[in-house]
């Protein structure tokens, strides 16, 4: 067995660039929601989130019910996503918001330099290809 | 595409912020109002914010969903020769607290600048991604 799972470089830079950029989203809404009542700041855990991804073992959103006669109508509810967690909050603000900005700024940061790696490494991964292709370094 | 969307979360954020830094700044020009277009008291006002949500993202920003009067009482100040002056010689002020409006601007615009950080951090990735494979 490998220590490290084999995945097509392609798609893992490509689900890897997704899922950061996606991540960028939901921390400048918690940041843009910081004096917001009752907000609750929320964040994915990457490296699951990835792994999930990668092996296709994400949880549907869609829940749909039964139906056990000709005459039902199949309702269908999209849920919450289930990779989007709820942060823990260091300290407790009376109104109820859980976004502390400091953390979120950092985290941000962090996220957007991995970002930039990530498009980086995308970047090579096709550079690759297209000088296999044509033949010439690039 | 969620850099954009992150964009777009940034400039909800911006105008959300610079709605509250428009009515902090209007409390405190009127803090001295002893009668508006109603012949009342000015009476401070408060932004409420709200989170926007859209099905299948994790968010879509900030919103002023409405903004209060607060119901604090009056300030009554003594001046006699005062035209708005009672019989006891009283005139209702503005119920509007200096202090509390400073911290409300000063809150106001450290959320507006971070809010203009994640919108610059956004721009650059976006940019780098127009990039990809060059």
């Amino acid at each position: 067995m490998n220590a490290v799972p084999q995945y097509d470089s392609l798609k893992f830079n490509e689900i890897a660039v997704k899922l950061r950029t996606f991540r960028q989203e939901i921390l400048s809404n918690n940041l843009a929601n910081s004096d917001t009542p009752g907000f609750k700041a929320r964040d994915i855990r990457f490296a699951d989130v990835l792994k999930a991804q990668m092996e296709g073992t994400l949880p549907s959103m869609e829940v749909s019910m039964a139906t056990t006669h000709s005459g039902h109508i199949a309702g269908k509810i999209t849920k919450d996503d289930p990779r989007l967690l709820y942060r823990v909050p260091n300290q407790p603000a009376k109104d109820g918001n859980t976004v502390d900005s400091d953390v979120e700024l950092s985290e941000f940061t962090k996220n957007s330099v991995m970002t930039e790696a990530a498009l980086g490494f995308l970047s090579g991964t096709l550079r690759g290809r297209m000088s296999a292709i044509t033949g010439q370094a690039s | 595409m969620s850099l954009l969307a992150a964009f777009n979360i940034g400039a909800s954020g911006l105008s959300a912020q610079a709605m509250r830094l428009n009515v902090t700044a209007s409390n405190i020009a009127n803090a001295e109002s002893v009668s508006g277009p109603d012949g009342r008291p000015y009476r401070a006002r408060q932004v409420e914010f709200s989170a926007l949500m859209k099905p299948g993202s994790p968010g879509a920003g900030v919103a002023v969903s409405s903004i209060v009067e607060s119901d604090a009482p009056l300030r009554m100040e003594y001046r006699p020769g005062h035209p708005k002056a009672n019989a006891s010689g009283y005139v209702e002020m503005p119920n509007v607290n200096p202090v509390e409006e400073m911290v409300n601007m000063i809150s106001a615009s450290r959320s507006y600048q971070m809010n203009i950080e994640a919108m610059n951090v956004s721009r650059q990735l976006m940019l780098k991604t127009l990039d990809l494979g060059r």
